[in-house]
């Protein structure tokens, strides 16, 4: 991890209509760093999500990218995108194209990569996920794992600096959820910078090198996973950890 | 082949006569198809806004040509218009404005159905690939809306050729009455031409319409194998 910082969310408040899910909420992302989102449902942890790469609109404070204003509304956001990749909760693949286009749609198109290059890496990403045989497979032949891998080379193909990863795994069967957070380790071990928002506690605790607790539309604590799952200082904290075991209503 | 009444239909012109007709109701539901779309597309486009009047004035337009019978709007173009406006519309153009005005409010709904039938995260997750909003509709949104629409637009064009049977009422002659007239001009020598005429031109018409609907359902077959 470097001091290097990719994105800065300082003081940034949401308001869907007048009920405001974000409040003055201020945190950076440095360059190979993996920050860990962690709330109850609701908190507006994926909101925040949102915002990062100009999703959202924004009602006050600001959301740069290496010092440039993300604005969803702005000539300049297609560019900052590309550096900020996203993933979401329900895959969002293409369904009018096969595995492979959906892969190569962005970096022929928007980029204007070469296609014999470009397909050559998207074949060996392909291969590093596990699915070297579903090139040419429509995205309904997929099981929801295989869809979110193939949604995660998708972003990968574009070379982001960073990709957000929307609760990328609360759709799945649990059988499949192993599949997609490997690769996301993976990817976390190779020095990505990752802002993930999850539900799968031990999978924070493995891939985090830094857990942000949000409740209430503000970040109630944060710090590395060891001291935020072993001792959480904050008693809300605590709260949202006990939901995680069964312990304590057993005895 | 006497019994049925078929070999009428081989007498002089007869069968010439027939096609000829059916080129008129094929003319006029192709050019009103043509125009249905072309707006279609548009207004069902400009029915996916949020603008309240805009929403009030199309839901009202589709409204209408729900519940108006096609025949009744025939007669008051026909008919109705030439008395009160003076306008002479011919009969081919009075059909061609009913359909046109029919098809362009069923084609709209099935766009604006089509179009609202994509969810919000195909939009969103071809921004977050850095797509131009050009980039978006192009390769995203347009083909699958497409998709949606051409099997229910072709089912459309088939009900708009069967329903130009209606024109005749207003003194169109295309294949139905086409086939009237020579019953009648036979009434003597072939007694029982209206079997074979008429069935004559049902199969007409089902030669018109089933390669459209076989090539819905090929369509169809292909984007959901």
């Amino acid at each position: 991890m470097s001091s290097e910082v990719l994105i800065e969310v300082s003081h940034l408040v949401k308001q869907y209509d007048e009920n405001a899910v974000i409040s003055d909420l201020s945190l950076t992302v440095h360059k190979g760093e993996v920050v860990v989102i962690v709330g109850p449902s609701g908190c507006g942890k994926s909101t925040l999500l949102r915002c990062m790469n100009g999703l959202e609109p924004i009602q006050g404070g600001s959301v740069t990218f290496r010092g440039e204003s993300v604005d969803g509304s702005s000539k300049s956001v297609g560019r900052i995108r590309q550096k900020v990749g996203m993933v979401f909760q329900n895959y969002e693949l293409f369904p009018h194209k096969t595995v492979l286009e959906n892969i190569l749609l962005a970096p022929l198109k928007v980029q204007k990569r070469a296609r014999a290059e470009a397909e050559a890496e998207a074949l060996e990403l392909l291969k590093r996920v596990g699915l070297p045989d579903k090139r040419d497979s429509y995205p309904r032949q997929l099981s929801g794992g295989q869809k979110q891998r193939v949604a995660i080379v998708r972003a990968l193909m574009m070379h982001p600096e960073v990709i957000l990863f929307d609760e990328v795994t609360a759709a799945l069967d649990p059988e499949m959820v192993r599949e997609v957070l490997v690769v996301m380790l993976e990817l976390a071990k190779q020095g990505l910078t990752m802002v993930i928002v999850t539900h799968e506690m031990s999978f924070a605790k493995a891939a985090a090198d830094r857990v942000i607790f949000i409740d209430d539309g503000g970040i109630v604590e944060e710090g590395t996973p060891e001291a935020f799952f072993e001792h959480p200082s904050t008693e809300r904290a605590q709260r949202f950890l006990n939901t995680f075991t069964y312990e304590k209503i057993l005895k | 082949m006497q019994a049925l009444g078929i070999d009428v239909l081989f007498k002089g012109i007869n069968m010439q006569r027939l096609l000829g007709g059916l080129w008129v109701s094929l003319r006029i539901s192709l050019i009103s198809v043509a125009i249905s779309i072309a707006l279609g597309l548009v207004i069902g486009v400009v029915m996916t806004g949020k603008q309240p009047v805009v929403r009030f004035l199309t839901r009202l337009y589709l409204e209408i040509v729900r519940f108006m019978p096609q025949m009744v709007l025939l007669f008051i173009v026909f008919f109705g218009t030439t008395r009160v406006f003076g306008w002479n519309v011919e009969a081919e153009t009075a059909s061609i404005i009913v359909f046109s005005f029919w098809g362009t409010a069923e084609m709209s709904d099935l766009v604006r159905g089509a179009l609202i039938s994509i969810p919000r995260h195909q939009y969103e997750s071809a921004e977050a690939l850095g797509m131009t909003r050009l980039q978006l509709y192009r390769y995203i949104i347009v083909p699958q809306t497409l998709r949606r629409l051409i099997p229910l637009s072709i089912n459309l064009v088939t009900r708009m050729i069967k329903t130009t049977s209606l024109v005749m009422m207003i003194g169109v002659v295309e294949v139905l009455k086409v086939g009237q007239q020579i019953i009648e001009a036979n009434r003597k020598s072939s007694p029982n031409a209206a079997f074979g005429v008429y069935a004559a031109v049902f199969l007409l018409y089902f030669i018109a319409c089933w390669p459209i609907s076989m090539f819905s359902k090929y369509l169809e077959r292909k984007w959901a194998a």
